[in-house]
């Protein structure tokens, strides 16, 4: 009982605190968490919103790199920062499926975390080696299932957005395919070109240069509409295979417990970086856009884990993976 | 031909601004700088100054980039050769040589022909690049699980070469090598393997919390373990700071075999640089007429490997540039400084942004003559910062050591990690093991498995894959026979034995 009321008692003086505090954050500079290696495609995310929200926060907000264990290293850390809003967490789709891949998570992607909003949804591609019979999704769905004792699929890893697409594409043509994993998608792409592979599902930003320049086979992109950088490319809805449904959604957020009025600013910070040109420009060339501004919400985002947590759960269980 | 020249004029033109000459010699002194200080490596730096590269043209930004990649490479040959520690993977074989030579007083000659050899070979490779970039691409994509399992596996039997000592020692050591590089997530199933509970590690030990523990720190143990007076790398004495027409006589040979080795083994994607040094090193020691002086500071091990380090630290610019698919983690970053600045890495690079293409290449050369401008002049610096005393020179070491392993994770568990290995290698060397084998081990093992289960899994699990592709088949049989040269010398050595004890 007494617990309780000093539990009250803490939360009321926290809450207080927060307002007085909310007039002047951001006071100093404000930490962004990467828990991935500087240059890859959630970094470069990373970077273009906290270059903007520098501008509109009035003080710098510095992306630091914290990778390992597949993000939940970087999640780890702003799981147990201070909840003043100083240290924020850009983490992709990983934020979700970790619950399931990781059996001893030091911390609860679905309640340790107070979601800002969600950022962006870059789409995948699934693709093949240039030699790829295949004309369309349809050929490569039928080939594939024909082949099944033949047909490689690569992935970037446990854990990555392509060993979760190539799992769902298994999951929804009914077939096991030899999976060959490399440590990420440089290596994998590369054999890809290289005809060593066959065939792999990953997000635009890594396609798109590829399938331009005519060194991949491209059949559909995962997403519910095209990518305007890819136009002559169906979706996955429309080319036969309605089930692979997936993109990689990046949120950002800061720890539970930071004041709302925080939460309610830097939000305002991020919706601003959604709608500044060179965002959307740069993320245009990447094969996404921003999400629209009432997707861009603390409630949306927090929502959106615990769905994502489920959905992911059991195609995970299925493929009897696990990453710890 | 004129093709090649019109375009290279084209990326001379673009390069040559005094903005981009001025990123080009901001990038390779900040490289050479972080490359000087023990732990800190470009990767760190690279991260450090991305949001920089925001507010440049992209063409500067890559070139700056590139300037601080290839410069740390440069000052990782200087500490490896100074105090006996290698920041990178590259310039462990230059510690075997290099250090020895500091320690006979002839830093300055050591440094000297690193620069020079290093400038020589990454001319050639940047005109390989030139010339036959897109081609050589083409060619390297070629090489599968099973040619890199093959090239691994050939590298890894080389390894017995770079011990001076006991062939059995060195077998210890690749052993151990391989036990630490099997630390981390199983690429396959994810199951931690050794990692002992710590999240940290999951993804392996750091190559550099590996290589600073088990050179440099336990360097300072042993040095510290005796009287202060001749604690000093130096005896007192140095012998000249340039190379004499006899040392250049002896590296002319090693600098043109190791550009050639560098060069052929950097356009491979899958990280086939890594083995350019120790390749070199292999190849010279073999040729060599008097083994014997390998390892006690032969001017060729440093020479050969450092020429091969830099010959591959250009033409691995040929994935990125002509692929759009980096080879390394720092080639990675500049993947991520294009796309911030709104070019997509890809095959089209090269046709739609021919000025950034050429200019790059252009900029490669640039900045390696500006290399030798930052660099030889400071070989007579770097050689004073000996005089320094002991007691003031390795807490600044220790000092750096830490802040670098730190810096590339913000892990305080690599730090500690230093530490341990430090200890261990402290073991090692008093009982004589060397521990170059060990990191050749540590950094080939991984990669020998992963490739070996990818070639497999490709071929269904037959492991006729290895031999029925020529160029595995072909690596294969470079393999066994080194490992005849290997064995056959110290068979003969105990038949002599043997035969003695009959006289």
């Amino acid at each position: 009982m007494r617990l309780k009321t000093f539990a009250v008692a803490a939360v009321a003086l926290v809450a207080a605190a927060g307002s007085a505090f909310a007039q002047s954050f951001p006071s100093r500079p404000i930490t962004m968490v990467v828990p991935f290696a500087a240059g890859g495609p959630t970094d470069t995310v990373a970077r273009l919103v906290a270059q903007s929200m520098s501008e509109t926060l009035g003080q710098q907000v510095v992306v630091e790199n914290v990778g390992g264990a597949g993000g939940t290293l970087g999640a780890a850390r702003v799981a147990k920062a201070d909840a003043d809003g100083y240290t924020l967490l850009l983490h992709h789709i990983g934020q979700a499926t970790s619950a399931t891949l990781y059996r001893k998570l030091p911390y609860n992607p679905a309640t340790d975390f107070a979601g800002i909003g969600l950022v962006t949804d870059v789409p995948m591609t699934i693709v093949a080696k240039k030699e790829f019979p295949a004309k369309d999704l349809k050929e490569l769905v039928a080939y594939v299932k024909a082949n099944a004792d033949k047909v490689t699929l690569a992935n970037a890893g446990v854990g990555a957005a392509s060993h979760l697409c190539g799992m769902l594409f298994m999951k929804e043509i009914g077939t096991q395919l030899t999976t060959v994993p490399y440590k990420g998608t440089g290596p994998a792409m590369n054999d890809l070109v290289g005809g060593q592979v066959d065939v792999m599902c990953d997000q635009t930003t890594n396609t798109t240069g590829q399938i331009k320049g005519g060194a991949i086979k491209a059949y559909a992109v995962t997403t519910p509409t095209k990518v305007a950088s890819l136009p002559d490319l169906p979706t996955t809805k429309d080319a036969g295979l309605p089930g692979v449904q997936v993109a990689v959604w990046h949120g950002l957020y800061a720890p539970k417990g930071t004041p709302a009025d925080v939460v309610q600013k830097l939000n305002g910070a991020l919706l601003a970086a959604l709608k500044n040109n060179t965002v959307k420009a740069r993320f245009a060339e990447l094969g996404t856009e921003p999400v629209s501004a009432d997707r861009a919400t603390p409630q949306v985002l927090d929502a959106f884990v615990k769905a994502e947590i489920e959905r992911w759960r059991p195609i995970i269980q299925d493929a009897g993976v696990f990453a710890d | 031909m004129d093709q090649v020249f019109s375009n290279l004029a084209l990326g001379f033109g673009a390069a040559v601004t005094p903005i981009n000459l001025g990123l080009c010699f901001i990038g390779a002194l900040v490289g050479t700088l972080i490359g000087v200080l023990p732990g800190l490596g470009p990767i760190a730096t690279i991260a450090i100054l991305l949001p920089i590269t925001f507010y440049l043209d992209p063409l500067g930004a890559l070139i700056m980039l590139a300037g601080i990649y290839y410069g740390a490479q440069y000052g990782g040959s200087t500490t490896a050769i100074l105090v006996n520690m290698p920041g990178e993977t590259s310039s462990v074989v230059t510690t075997l040589d290099g250090h020895q030579m500091a320690r006979q007083g002839r830093a300055g000659p050591a440094l000297a022909i690193a620069a020079l050899g290093s400038f020589f070979a990454g001319s050639v490779a940047t005109f390989l690049v030139a010339l036959f970039g897109p081609l050589l691409a083409g060619i390297a994509q070629k090489f599968g699980p099973a040619e890199y399992f093959s090239l691994m596996l050939t590298g890894l039997v080389g390894a017995t070469v770079l011990a001076s000592g006991s062939v059995v020692k060195a077998v210890a050591m690749i052993l151990v090598g391989l036990l630490l590089g099997s630390v981390g997530s199983d690429i396959e199933t994810g199951e931690p393997r050794m990692t002992f509970g710590i999240p940290q590690i999951a993804e392996g030990i750091n190559f550099t919390t590996l290589a600073v523990g088990l050179f440099g720190i336990a360097e300072i143990l042993r040095n510290l373990e005796k009287h202060a007076e001749d604690r000093s790398v130096l005896g007192g004495r140095i012998i000249g700071l340039m190379p004499t027409w006899r040392d250049i006589k002896q590296s002319a040979l090693p600098v043109l075999r190791g550009t050639g080795i560098g060069s052929v083994l950097g356009i491979l994607p899958g990280n086939g640089a890594v083995l350019a040094p120790y390749a070199s090193y292999t190849l010279e020691k073999k040729l060599s007429k008097t083994p014997s002086r390998f390892g006690k500071g032969a001017i060729e091990g440093v020479a050969g490997p450092e020429s091969a380090n830099n010959a591959g630290a250009q033409t691995s610019f040929i994935p990125l540039l002509t692929l759009g698919i980096p080879p390394n983690a720092v080639m990675a970053m500049m993947v991520g400084a294009m796309t911030m600045q709104g070019i997509i890495p890809g095959p089209t690079v090269m046709t739609e942004n021919p000025t950034l293409f050429w200019g790059m290449i252009a900029s490669m050369w640039i900045g390696n003559a500006m290399l030798v401008i930052i660099n030889l002049p400071l070989v007579g610096i770097w050689v004073r910062l000996l005089r320094v005393p002991y007691r003031l020179l390795f807490p600044a070491i220790l000092l750096f050591c830490c802040i670098g392993v730190y810096t590339i994770n913000s892990s305080h568990v690599d730090v500690l990690l230093v530490a341990l290995f430090g200890l261990v290698g402290y073991f090692l060397l008093k009982h004589g093991f060397e521990p170059a084998p060990l990191l050749l081990a540590f950094v080939l093992g991984p990669l020998l498995e992963e490739n070996l289960r990818r070639a497999l899994l490709i071929a269904r699990g037959d492991p006729a894959i290895f031999i029925t592709r020529p160029i595995s088949a072909f690596l294969l049989l470079v393999a066994v026979g080194l490992l005849a040269v290997v064995l056959l010398p110290s068979v003969r050595k105990r038949r002599e034995e043997v035969f003695h004890e009959e006289d």
